[in-house]
């Protein structure tokens, strides 16, 4: 049996290996038996810790930082870029599920800012061509 | 631990070292203002109300979790406080449902208090508070969202206490709430419905449904024939209502004012406690001479029940088949009540005064109906009988005590003292030995059973038979017992688990605050209730014995399995 | 800028024992093991003066010495690697460029204190510092650094990695505690502190990435060389993380005792092109807020005081002037609102209230009791919350109303000089 806390761990494992980056429903409750754990905890866990996702995502999460740094480099305009070329809103993920977009506090890439994390890779320095490069990269890329 | 001695506004106190500074505070006749403390749960320090101010330290303290140390110079109501604590009052309040005026908690909340003694003159802060939708999808317990203060004290009762986990804080910053699981209705988890959540509430977000107005129509319905029982916590808690102290004994009042208010007749559940006494001492024995399950679970405890089902389904076969004194009496008053008294039992309206909210859906469980109508129709808390007396202005401290109706409002002493932990056992006792040995108990006292202690044990000899016994309250403690068993540790014969800490008399519906300090209080007038019974065994219940001849015939018999026992069923 | 705690960060491959050790590797450690007892190596780390680098500066010899008193078979030593302190990236340079340093750090402590078992905590939005780090640990292993007769002694310990999960707050190291043991990452009031009572309720020393990195160059070097660095009142070194408006953005390592001044023009080259700086933050988003009159001030621990500021994980963000107050500080307010753990009442209620008043402020709706409002609040916050997160939230609303007043009045009257406020009253000023 998998002790009560690794709890976070297993949350983290089991949304990484779903396609759209959430810890659905079902999942909660599988892993609040299998750790013992009451379901109204897993749940509390899951939503208290912004990486993780009881909703379904992209299969490429944009989290935009939006803390000081990238703030003041413009990290508001980098939203409504993305907002504009993927044609959601910020939350929102698009209709064939390859993209979400999200906020996210600062991600350590301050001395590139404006940057996002995509996945697991970020991208700084970001203007308009290059989140257009980016998205059209993105998209052939996961064909 | 040594002594320090510390300064609280001015007056030196000689306290333990590590005391806090809300304790060293009372000691100089000093109560600094709580709202998320609770004194019977662990400390939590996350309202900051009790801030206070400590020379030489940056910041203000809370004084619920700062422990004093030597030399300590404490202010707790200069400017910086009092104004601290009103800003942080204001920001409870700015999130807070304040339609005080129709809230079930107006005059006995804990905020409500804080805010007239601390001098909260004006709401500055922008309203933030939402209005939620209202959770009131079971029979038992309603949650109202915009209420909530987040103090968290329901979440230790549910997680800590009774080990349930059906509610707890979710998310984060200002978007954190206290929700069910994946913000499903509380009918859609696994909540017991024991209502310990409602005694910790300090306001209004979680209270018991209210069934008060039915309860005034059966009784204006005059094609009804109105019943009423009540459980035996009822009469050493319901005081509490009306400015008595707590323990004090009041059953001839609620008699009188039940009878005043047009009930037809006024029963005692403590009747059918004694006849659960014959039925499920006689399944132990029957249990402990045919090689039935063992341990023998109590089944009276209706949290308690719900509990196993969702939780140890595997152990139902362990729990007794009788059905609580509640059921049992419901099934009685619309049959052999009905039967002698001629009246069509359809006709008959049941009434329950529980100090419990699991009881309300206990009666509307399906396996109910044994009477061919549902057993028990309406269940009333402790704390709306309270509402009703206020609501008819009738001053019930001033009514001349009435007696319960015959047939079914006489009992003994055995089954009053179902009312708080060790009860059902202790009775239990006393009538298996005298069955068995079929000589006299001298000493009937079993007081190792007795008390506010999570789980306790005896062993009782029987005659040639030891019998293990073991108590538990509070469904954390049931957990660890029903673990032993589960891995076959346990070598109890009878087990009795109540849900409720402190047993019925700590129930979810009883008055507020139902503190250990008041718990212990009702329970000492339980025992006293006891040991003023003219008889104290239930097999001495002479109408118990009346209703073997002329109905049941004998324990376990046909009619008994009818009407009085019942199944579970796994609800995992 | 100097090249002390960082010597190897960037020079060696990250996972190689061989380059590590020829740039000084495990000297520290050797040197701990073989020949001081773990008192010698408490008092050693005591009097190199060292206080911790992650935010709160506590004298990191004492913290070791509450865990070394208690007398317990269990302990803990957690690395508090959840860097998460908006424009602060020092801790990955480490983490990434020299991983064995770090964990050199923990052993030694872990000798120091008598811990058994030790964690690195590393926040989840690192996840290929965390693959260095697992990888590290097993070569590591595999050379019997670590394990079972560490180095040959009489001495086992292990190390585990565990991954945050966004939150901010767990950077705090009761909130990092609770996630560790698989809860949400809500602060403990304290007392207890984690030395008496930490993980599991066990002694648990929780000691910052950069601080660990000092150990094995303080054991080494030993602690009188190691203070000829920096000043008298702040020995060592300081990876400072430089971000906004200046020429070259990054972590520099620098002698205590240098000034805000000399680093954005001297380390960093200066503001960038047609900007004038306005303010820096200093410590990132839970610092103060200071204006350009106060950039000769030197990052020293004594110097900060005076201010009665604090340095912070020694994040820097140069400000410029097309920036203004009320709405970078409502977007610092933000963070704070979604960091918060919701756990007290001045931290998950002050700061969305904050916000919109905030509000009315960039929308030009704002009054004289606003502001009082405002002040209110923040003072609230700062004085009774829970937890170091509610305490410093309100540090940058504190700082501009006290060195940019007027740029708060000037919304009030229905002007925002930068013309970033829509005003619905009045005129921006340069519209």
């Amino acid at each position: 049996m998998i002790g009560k806390d690794k709890l976070i761990e297993t949350l983290i494992n089991v949304q990484k290996n779903s396609k759209g980056h959430y810890i659905s429903e079902d999942k909660l409750e599988e892993i609040s038996k299998e750790l013992g754990v009451s379901l109204s905890k897993v749940h509390g866990v899951a939503s208290f810790y912004s990486m993780l996702s009881t909703k379904e995502r992209g299969e490429y999460v944009v989290q935009i930082c939006n803390s000081g740094p990238c703030y003041i480099q413009g990290a508001n305009n980098i939203a409504t870029i993305f907002e504009e070329e993927l044609g959601i809103k910020m939350g929102e993920v698009t209709e064939d599920k390859k993209f979400s977009l999200e906020f996210t506090s600062c991600i350590g890439a301050c001395d590139i800012a404006p940057a996002v994390k995509i996945n697991n890779e970020v991208y700084g320095g970001l203007n308009k061509e290059k989140i257009r490069e980016l998205v059209e990269m993105l998209r052939k890329e996961g064909n | 631990m040594p002594k320090v001695e510390i300064n609280i506004d001015g007056v030196n106190v000689l306290v333990e070292e590590g005391t806090s500074i809300l304790e060293a505070a009372k000691m100089v006749n000093v109560r600094i203002p709580t709202l998320c403390y609770h004194p019977d749960q662990a400390v939590k320090g996350s309202c900051r109300v009790c801030v206070v101010e400590v020379e030489n330290q940056r910041n203000l303290v809370a004084a619920c979790c700062t422990p004093v140390s030597k030399g300590m110079k404490i202010k707790t109501r200069s400017k910086k406080v009092r104004e601290a604590r009103r800003t942080i009052l204001n920001l409870i309040l700015a999130d807070h449902n304040q339609e005080c005026l129709a809230c079930v908690r107006n005059g006995n909340c804990e905020l409500q208090n804080l805010c007239m003694e601390l001098n909260i003159r004006d709401t500055k802060l922008e309203k933030i508070n939402k209005s939620l939708p209202i959770d009131n999808s079971n029979p038992s317990i309603v949650r109202d969202e915009s209420k909530c203060i987040k103090c968290g004290r329901c979440i230790t009762a549910c997680h800590e206490v009774q080990g349930v986990g059906a509610i707890y804080n979710i998310n984060r910053g200002s978007e954190m709430k206290i929700s069910t699981p994946l913000n499903r209705k509380l009918s859609e988890v696994a909540c017991v419905y024991c209502g310990q959540c409602i005694n910790v509430c300090p306001v209004g977000a979680i209270y018991e449904k209210n069934d008060i107005d039915k309860v005034w129509d059966a009784l204006e319905d005059g094609r009804k024939h109105v019943v009423v029982q009540i459980a035996p916590a009822i009469r050493v808690s319901l005081g509490e209502e009306f400015e008595q102290d707590p323990g004090s004994i009041v059953t001839g009042n609620i008699v009188a004012f039940l009878k005043r208010i047009g009930f037809n007749k006024v029963f005692d559940t403590n009747f059918t406690a004694d006849l659960t006494i014959i039925e499920e001492g006689h399944e132990l024995l029957h249990r402990l001479n045919n090689g039935g399950k063992l341990p023998m679970f109590t089944s009276c405890s209706p949290g308690w029940v719900r509990y196993i089902e969702y939780f140890y389904p595997e152990l139902l076969d362990n729990v007794s088949s009788c059905k609580s004194p509640q059921q049992m009496f419901g099934a009685l008053a619309k049959s052999y009540y009905a039967e002698k008294e001629g009246l069509d039992p359809k006709d008959v309206v049941v009434v329950s005064i529980m100090p419990c909210t699991a009881k309300k859906a206990e009666a509307v469980r399906k396996e109910m109906n044994d009477s061919g109508y549902q057993d028990v129709d309406i269940v009333l808390t402790t704390r709306e009988l309270g509402r009703m007396i206020k609501e008819s202005r009738i001053q019930i401290n001033e009514l001349e005590e009435e007696n319960f109706d015959d047939p079914l409002g006489i009992s003994t002493g055995a089954a009053a003292i179902f009312g708080a932990t060790g009860g059902v056992m202790e009775a239990a006792l006393r009538t298996v030995y005298e069955v068995v040995t079929k000589e006299t108990l001298e000493n009937i006292d079993f007081k190792d059973l007795r008390g506010l202690a999570g789980s306790k044990e005896a062993t009782v000899n029987v005659g040639d038979l030891e019998v293990n016994v073991a108590v538990a309250n509070g469904l954390e403690n049931a957990r660890k017992i029903l673990d032993l068993v589960k891995e076959g540790k346990a070598n109890y014969h009878f087990i009795e688990i109540m849900c409720c800490p402190g047993g019925c008399i700590g129930g979810g519906g009883q008055p507020i605050p139902g503190t250990n300090e008041v718990k212990e209080k009702r329970i000492e007038a339980i025992y006293n209730v006891d040991t003023l019974s003219e008889l104290r065994k239930s097999h001495e219940n002479p109408v118990v014995n009346i209703l073997y001849e002329e109905f049941l015939k004998e324990p376990l018999g046909e009619k008994s399995h009818k009407l009085l026992h019942t199944h579970y069923h796994s609800r995992s | 800028m100097v090249n002390l705690i960082s010597r190897a960060c960037g020079k060696i491959s990250p996972l190689s024992i061989k380059e590590y050790k020829n740039n000084g590797g495990f000297k520290g450690l050797e040197k701990a093991l073989f020949n001081m007892t773990p008192k010698e190596v408490i008092d050693e780390v005591t009097k190199s003066s060292l206080r911790g680098r992650g935010g709160a500066a506590f004298p990191t010899g004492l913290k070791w010495k509450f865990v070394a008193m208690e007398e317990k078979d269990e302990k803990y030593i957690i690395c508090n690697a959840d860097e998460g302190e908006p424009g602060t990236f020092k801790d990955k340079i480490l983490l990434d460029g020299c991983p064995f340093q770090v964990i050199e750090g923990m052993i030694i402590g872990a000798y120091a204190i008598g811990a058994t078992k030790g964690y690195i905590y590393i926040r989840g939005e690192y996840p290929k510092s965390k693959e260095i780090l697992v990888k590290a640990l097993n070569i590591l292993r595999e050379e019997g650094i670590l394990g079972n007769n560490i180095i040959g002694q009489n001495f086992s310990f292990d190390i585990e990695v565990r991954s945050g999960a966004g939150a901010y707050v767990c950077g705090e190291e009761t909130a990092l505690i609770e996630s560790i043991e698989g809860n949400p990452g809500r602060s403990r009031f304290k007392p207890p502190y984690p030395p008496n009572k930490g993980l599991w309720g066990k002694p648990t020393l929780v000691n910052n990435v950069e601080t660990l990195a000092n150990i094995p160059i303080i054991m080494e070097l030993g602690a009188d060389e190691y203070k000829n660095y920096g000043t008298d009142s702040s020995a060592g070194t300081k990876l400072i993380s430089v971000s906004g408006s200046v020429v070259n953005k990054g972590v520099y390592e620098i002698e205590f005792g240098t000034s805000l001044k000399e680093i954005i023009y001297d380390v960093c080259g200066g503001i960038e092109e047609n900007k004038k700086i306005k303010f820096v933050q200093l410590g990132g988003s839970s610092g103060a807020c200071l204006p350009e009159e106060l950039l000769d001030t030197k990052l020293d621990f004594d110097e900060l005081s005076k201010l009665n500021i604090g340095l912070g994980s020694g994040a820097i963000l140069v400000v410029d002037d097309s920036i203004c107050i009320p709405d970078f500080v409502k977007n610092t307010t933000k963070f704070f609102d979604h960091e918060s753990c919701g756990k007290c009442t001045p931290c998950r209620e002050g700061n969305r209230h904050i916000i919109k008043i905030l509000n009315k402020f960039t929308e030009g709706e704002a009054t004289e009791r606003d502001l009082e409002l405002i002040k209110e609040i923040s003072n609230v916050m700062k004085e009774a919350s829970l937890c170091g997160l509610g305490q410093a939230a309100p540090t940058a609303l504190i700082t501009t109303i006290k060195y940019f007043k007027e740029e708060y009045e000037d919304h009030i009257n229905g002007s925002c000089e930068v013309g970033k406020c829509k005003m619905k009253k009045g005129v921006a000023a340069n519209a």
